[in-house]
């Protein structure tokens, strides 16, 4: 199977971030490359992969960014991973909306023609969560987003997701080529069935890391460089920021001196119960 | 972060092993510090990951790395906050191995650094001994050669690792007194007449093990010589100075970790009405740690650059080691009278971090030794 895999490069949500105006101010932010997307590149590598005889590669994984030149070593630690090469499209974050994205993946899956485009339910800083859906749109393809698990059958030709939803877990079949946005879920040990690891291969929890090993085979994998304007994307940015505001303060809370007093305030004050 | 020294290979590398630390480390240290050891799995698995063998060829299952690998290992794994996992791990990767690196034969190589960069064998290093630990050359475990065997009497003490090692780096007597008589030797722990004699209890690092151990008429294979008979002197004091080196790289993070960590706290915990970082003694005494951690930093960083590049660093890793270790004392013990009667509990990290920092400046020499070398290396000692 070959998997084209978007990946974003975030700041640390760990990290306090400040603004200039509406922009993001870039001086001193700890780039790291956003964690759904992260989860699709897992998810991608346990896909092709061979998990029971030595984690050989049964296909291919690229993995693309839109970003400015740094976002290499974001790119560079998914190759570390496992991923076969990649694609860094030149933009800069605040010439970018998810319009763009989304047409630019596109193009790039017309020129590489992949069986499945995996990317994060949404990236950490924007929150914005509609890549998916716009891409799986523009390529009429079938899409299945959040998912929690994923199953390769009728031998290689559909993929059963799994989505966790409010009453359960929902499974959808969608038939390849197709594109899917996952969750947090999708790293569980067996969340991801290939038909060719073992069904009851289990995985460690989380992303891989990436051995030394695989840093330094990374080395030698390949970045494509590429542009808007080579794959032929307008670059008008649709989406404007407004406003940018910092949460409200937290207030201070109240002691109380009873569980009965607890149940009456949220009862009567904070009417959630 | 720093592009001078740390490419975007290094910083990869950081990733993974932070990621390792936070999330197969850290949540367990509180169990292993009472456990009085971590588990063994925990070699293998830094194994699989290729920590331990940043630096080492490949073909042995190294991976080909230059110094600055081991510089990310070394300022990484202090973030568990957990200096006895730290010391059990660094003693495997850079102070019982690099020797068999620089010195072992092939055959030497295959049988015990390949294994111990997979983390199949742990190791230990042995200098020390209950009678003598600064003065190195006075060790008196002796390696008598018989054909083509050395038998081995004597005992060493306070060997981290001690009590599981599967094979020691170990100091031996060959030859006369003094520093001219001493050679090392690689001695598998499974050699008949060996005997961990008792595990040591000990102020910190509670989650290392760290063992005396006698040897009586241990017989070993002459082949288990590493280089040359009765250069063992020689060949300790260049070890010393990886050792000592990725102790004080240790030691910066650390005094790192614990100053950041405090500031955190202080900014929370009030007293009069404000919070104890509004106190400006607080603040001007953390502004003052932070210039002396920074300082340390970059004399650090000089000494790694300078050994990296393979040019003599015995005056700067002195200093270094002098310094940075004298500093994570002066560190932790303020940030533990900032966090106040929680800083004696139990229930912060920097009351281990404040017993666990007093190591530094006694193990891989101490911090008188750092200032005879000093001297010496200075011209006036
Ligand atoms: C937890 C722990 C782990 C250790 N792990 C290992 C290990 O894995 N392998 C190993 O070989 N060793 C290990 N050591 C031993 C360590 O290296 C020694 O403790 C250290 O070298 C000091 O030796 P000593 O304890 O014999 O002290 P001594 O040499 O007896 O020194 C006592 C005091 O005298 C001072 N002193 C000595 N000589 C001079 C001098 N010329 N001028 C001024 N003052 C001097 C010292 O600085 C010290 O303050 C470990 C020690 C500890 C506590």
């Amino acid at each position: 199977m070959k998997i084209l895999v978007t990946a974003k490069r975030v700041p640390d949500p760990e990290q306090k971030v400040k603004f200039k105006g509406n922009t993001l101010d870039q001086s001193g932010v700890n780039w790291q490359l956003n964690q759904f997307d992260e989860y699709a590149v897992e998810s991608a590598l346990r896909l092709t992969e061979n998990a029971s005889s030595g984690n050989a590669r049964n296909g291919e994984v690229i993995v693309v960014s839109l970003g400015p030149k740094d976002v290499q070593q974001q790119l560079r630690s998914t190759l570390a991973m496992g991923a076969d090469r990649a694609i860094l499209v030149d933009a800069s974050d605040e010439n970018l909306d998810s319009e763009i994205v989304a047409r630019t993946v596109q193009k790039l899956v017309e020129q590489e023609r992949p069986d499945l485009v995996l990317l994060g339910k949404l990236a950490a800083d924007s929150e914005a969560n509609d890549v998916g859906q716009r891409l799986a749109g523009y390529l009429g393809w079938p899409q299945a987003t959040f998912a929690c698990s994923i199953e390769v059958t009728d031998g290689g030709k559909a993929l059963l997701v799994g989505r966790e939803v409010d009453a359960g877990v929902e499974t959808k079949k969608v038939t390849l080529p197709a594109v899917v946005t996952v969750d947090l879920r999708i790293v569980a040990p067996q969340a991801v069935k290939n038909g060719v690891t073992a069904a009851t291969h289990a995985y460690a929890d989380g992303p891989r890391y990436a051995s030394l090993k695989g840093i330094m085979a990374a080395k030698k994998k390949t970045i494509a460089d590429s542009s808007l304007a080579a794959l032929g994307v307008a670059a008008t940015v649709r989406a404007k920021v407004a406003s940018v505001d910092a949460p409200p303060a937290r207030k201070a809370g109240v002691k109380v001196a009873s569980v009965e007093e607890l149940v009456q305030k949220l009862h009567n004050e904070a009417k959630v119960i | 972060m720093l592009k001078t020294f740390f490419a975007e290979e290094h910083e990869i590398f950081r990733k993974s092993v932070r990621e390792f630390v936070a999330k197969e480390i850290a949540p367990y240290t509180n169990e292993w510090e009472q456990a009085e050891l971590f588990p063994r799995e925990i070699f293998k698995r830094c194994g699989e990951l290729g920590f331990l063998g940043a630096r080492y060829p490949e073909e042995l299952g190294g991976g080909g790395g230059d110094y600055w690998y081991s510089v990310v290992w070394g300022e990484e794994l202090p973030r568990s906050g957990c200096a006895g996992v730290n010391m059990g791990l660094m003693v495997q990767s850079d102070m019982a191995t690099p020797v068999i690196n620089d010195l072992g034969t092939r055959e030497q190589k295959e049988e015990f650094l390949v294994p111990a960069i997979r983390g199949d064998k742990i190791a230990a290093l042995g200098v020390s001994e209950p009678g003598c630990g600064s003065d190195v050359a006075s060790i008196r475990t002796t390696a008598r050669k018989v054909g083509n065997e050395y038998v081995i009497n004597g005992a060493k003490c306070w060997i981290t690792n001690g009590t599981r090692a599967d094979f020691i780096t170990l100091a031996v007597r060959t030859g006369a007194e003094g520093y001219g008589g001493i050679s090392l030797v690689l001695f598998p722990t499974d050699v008949k007449g060996f005997k961990v004699a008792r595990k040591i209890k000990k102020l910190g690092n509670h989650s290392s093990d760290t063992a005396e151990l006698s040897f009586e008429d241990c017989r070993i294979p002459a082949r288990y010589l590493l280089g040359e008979e009765n250069q063992g002197f020689y060949y300790i004091m260049m070890n010393f100075q990886g050792e000592r080196l990725i102790a004080a790289v240790g030691a910066v993070s650390g005094a790192q970790r614990a100053l950041d960590e405090t500031i955190r706290y202080t900014q929370e915990r009030t007293a009069f009405g404000r919070p104890i970082l509004k106190f400006q003694v607080w603040r001007h005494q953390f502004a003052e740690l932070a210039t002396e951690i920074e300082a340390a930093r970059w004399l650090t960083y000089r000494a790694c650059d300078l050994y990296n590049q393979k040019q003599d660093a015995a005056k700067e890793i002195t200093m270094a080691k002098l310094f940075a270790g004298e500093l994570l004392n002066r560190v932790t013990d303020r940030c533990l009278q900032a966090h106040g009667g929680f800083g004696y509990s139990d229930e912060f990290h920097i009351s281990r971090a404040w017993r666990d920092a007093r190591l530094i400046t006694i193990g891989g020499g101490t911090s008188e030794i750092m200032k005879e070398i000093l001297s010496k290396r200075l011209g006036w000692g």
